[in-house]
């Protein structure tokens, strides 16, 4: 991969919130994030609600003002910005929501709904024949009529609605479209049809794509590199099928392991079941966060918080996990669930 | 066995009650649905939400009712449990549990079947708690109401049932309120509000779609854990071919309304027999190259108030001829090519009919085994389908 079209460096964000239940009013929601996004890729977003996968987006759409660390956007800082600088760079990163529903405003019609953001974006398309051009242009790209443009969201169903919400995405020729769940409301025949859209556009556009799923069939269907999250930290990131066929972070073997599979053949496969649920991000484990639900967790895992450590991949991409005993790349998923259940600490049944 | 049962006041565990009364073994058929349908009085008129579904459930087994949004998979489980909205009639059909016709009874009498016959878990668990009681309150309410415990032994049948379902300190927590739980414990305790009279039949809607995977696994766990201790039949309701394929025994595929094929699942998944079961395995992303196109089904189902006269299906179809536009086709039997002597590997010991259930001749079935249902399929082009 060439220069990376989107660097993050330790990025953190802290909410401060007015009581919990330990006394704690500081919920560090990112701590300490760090990602690369290169041009015309897709990165897999995944983790288990309350990980921070919304505020990383949320972030990076500057809708939250980090506490410390660096976003760098083709070599400039957008927090930096202001004025038109920072117009032109809002223009460049945009979001497609999970609800079709609840993201599309009902008093609207579709071509208004796609053509909203050059109200802000004037420059983009000045006259009103331009305009009305390109939006019947942007229903053609996703795969609706031009003649849609003056019908209202109610009219269209489910996946024609979250159509429009890439088409207005699209809208102002973005290089990075923040997907927050964008197939998890659609039923699966129609979730097929968009996911299929999805890879066109980004052929056809060359536009970078951030995918925030907890689904991990499709994830490991649009992304070519995975970062995995785990209360506010990236545990685990690599490409794609390094990732999915050797998970060196046992969460994320946990994570891939309890994950549904849809195989025929019938054989029953060992999984790891983790005890628990995530601890309040209010009220961390110290140390490595993932040690109260792991299997493998020691003392060092109490007292010190693991590095990114870089590991061996076979097909010899970056591989990065932060674990101080990562498991065995070879044995891949059968063997960490044989060894979870070996050990006490996971009980499979 | 018989004699724990006696001595204690109240049987605690399905299994030691169904042993000592010899009342349901392993699968032997539940619940039987024939020719259910559902009506909904609508603005725009009279629709049918759900139009002659049949079914059966058999103990220890769980039953997939499979389907997308609006299929009325949610609605014939509301129709099962009697508690339909009210501008829903129940119009045609019977719901045979343990020999007793449900759909023929007055509401007041269904009340009795609801917790020691039959029991329900919804999605979502905050809605389906009450904010304002405690949940040792809720939990213990179906033991008060129909065993006639005082409020004091309620709560020690509370505290059980919170153990059995894996809570945590349940003495300390008995008190506690629905949002002071996390979204896996509160579905625990709705799952153990479900099965605390040990009913034959639990049915678990979309028990967890509003849950994290990790969490997820952790009550599919539960469910099993609970279904193979009562031999209860489940009827697991879900759009996630997934679950369905590591949870179930048998599965009914629903479209708009009807079902379009059913059969035990791992051949019904391994060798489709209608159209649309074909369209939704090969919807999802699976052994596929990354980023190829997937193949999708094209269009959207129909509106309940606007299903074709003709096969339900007609319109996104692949294989649509004329008849199917004429003639709405029934569930009928098919002939799975593929031998069928490998039994479902969750059932192991068990032999599958398979075929032989067919004409209503079981042939070869061991003693104490029910014949299986058959594989059948409501499309007019079901032995072509494998070779398009």
């Amino acid at each position: 991969m060439s220069e990376p079209l989107l660097t993050i460096e330790g990025l953190t964000k802290t909410f401060h919130v007015a009581r919990s239940a330990s006394g704690n009013t500081r919920l560090k929601a990112l701590d300490g994030i760090s990602l690369t996004v290169g041009r015309g890729e897709t990165l897999g977003l995944v983790g288990e609600s309350g990980c921070g996968k919304s505020t990383l987006a949320r972030t990076l759409m500057m809708l939250e003002t980090p506490d410390e660390g660096t976003v760098t956007f083709e070599g400039t800082n957008p927090f930096g910005l202001r004025g038109k600088e920072l117009l032109s760079w809002r223009r460049r990163v945009q979001m497609v929501f999970q609800d079709p529903f609840a993201s599309l405003n009902a008093r609207m019609n579709a071509g208004d709904i796609i053509a909203e953001p050059w109200a802000t974006h004037r420059g983009l398309y000045p006259t009103s024949r331009e305009r009305q051009a390109r939006v019947s242009e942007l229903l053609h790209m996703v795969g609706l009529r031009p003649s849609d443009a003056r019908k209202s969201p109610q009219e269209f169903s489910g996946g024609q609605r979250q159509r429009i919400g890439i088409a207005r995405a699209l809208a102002l020729n973005p290089d990075v479209i923040i997907l927050d769940e964008p197939v998890s409301a659609l039923d699966l025949s129609v979730q097929a049809q968009v996911l299929n859209l999805l890879n066109e556009l980004q052929q056809e556009l060359g536009v970078s794509y951030i995918f925030i799923s907890h689904d991990l069939t499709v994830v490991r269907h649009v992304a070519d590199r995975v970062a995995v999250m785990y209360l506010g930290r990236i545990i685990e990131t690599g490409a794609t099928e390094e990732v999915f066929d050797h998970p060196r972070h046992p969460y994320t073997a946990a994570l891939m392991s309890a994950s549904p599979k849809l195989d025929v053949s019938g054989t029953r496969r060992d999984r790891i079941v983790l005890q628990g649920e995530l601890p309040s991000p209010l009220d961390p484990p110290s140390g490595c966060r993932f040690r109260t639900r792991c299997w493998k967790a020691q003392d060092i895992c109490a007292e010190v918080s693991p590095e990114p450590q870089v590991l061996a991949a076979p097909d010899g991409t970056r591989h990065v996990a932060e674990c101080h005993f990562p498991l065995d790349s070879l044995k891949g998923l059968t063997g960490a669930a044989a060894t979870a259940t070996a050990t006490s600490a996971v009980p499979v049944q | 066995m018989k004699t724990a049962a006696q001595q204690a006041p109240i049987q605690r565990t399905g299994e030691a009650a169904r042993a000592a009364t010899g009342q349901t073994k392993a699968h032997d058929v539940v619940l039987q649905v024939r020719d259910l349908a559902v009506d909904i009085r609508t603005h725009r008129g009279t629709v049918r939400a759900v139009n002659s579904v049949a079914f059966e459930a058999r103990a220890g087994e769980t039953l997939a009712l499979l389907g997308e949004s609006g299929c009325g998979k949610s609605m014939t489980a509301k129709a099962l449990a009697g508690i339909m909205d009210p501008v829903c009639d129940l119009a045609d059909g019977e719901i045979v549990l343990n020999g007793t016709d449900l759909a023929a009874l007055s509401a007041k009498e269904r009340l009795k079947f609801a917790g020691p016959e039959l029991g329900i878990v919804f999605q979502d668990a905050l809605t389906a708690l009450n904010p304002v009681y405690t949940v040792g309150t809720q939990l213990g309410e179906a033991f008060r109401i129909h065993r006639g415990l005082s409020a004091k032994e309620a709560r020690v049948e509370a505290i059980d049932l919170m153990k059995r379902v894996g809570i945590p300190e349940p003495e300390s927590r008995i008190n506690s309120y629905p949002h002071q739980f996390s979204g896996g414990m509160r579905q625990r305790i709705l799952i153990a509000m479900a099965v605390a009279l040990n009913p034959r039949l639990l049915i678990a809607d979309e028990p967890t779609t509003a849950l994290d995977v990790t969490v997820q696994a952790q009550i599919m766990q539960l469910l099993r854990k609970l279904r193979e201790e009562g031999q209860m039949a489940v009827i697991l309701i879900t759009h996630d071919l997934a679950v369905v394929a590591e949870e179930a025994d048998t599965v009914a595929v629903m479209y708009a309304g009807n079902v379009v094929e059913s059969g035990p699942v791992s051949e019904v998944f391994a060798d489709p027999r209608h159209p649309y079961t074909k369209g939704l395995l090969e919807s999802v992303p699976v052994h596929l190259e990354r980023g190829a196109k997937l193949k999708s089904i094209a269009g959207s189902p129909p509106e309940l108030h606007d299903i074709p006269s003709g096969c339900v299906y007609q319109s996104r179809c692949p294989l649509v001829q004329d008849i199917c536009r004429a003639e709405r086709p029934v569930l009928r039997p098919v002939a799975g090519d593929r031998p069928v002597a490998g039994a479902h590997p969750v059932a192991g010991d068990r032999p599958v009919a398979g075929a032989a259930g067919i004409g209503g001749t079981p042939v070869n079935i061991p003693s104490g085994a029910q014949p299986r249902p058959a594989r059948t399929a409501a499309c007019h082009f079901s032995e072509e389908i494998s070779n398009v």
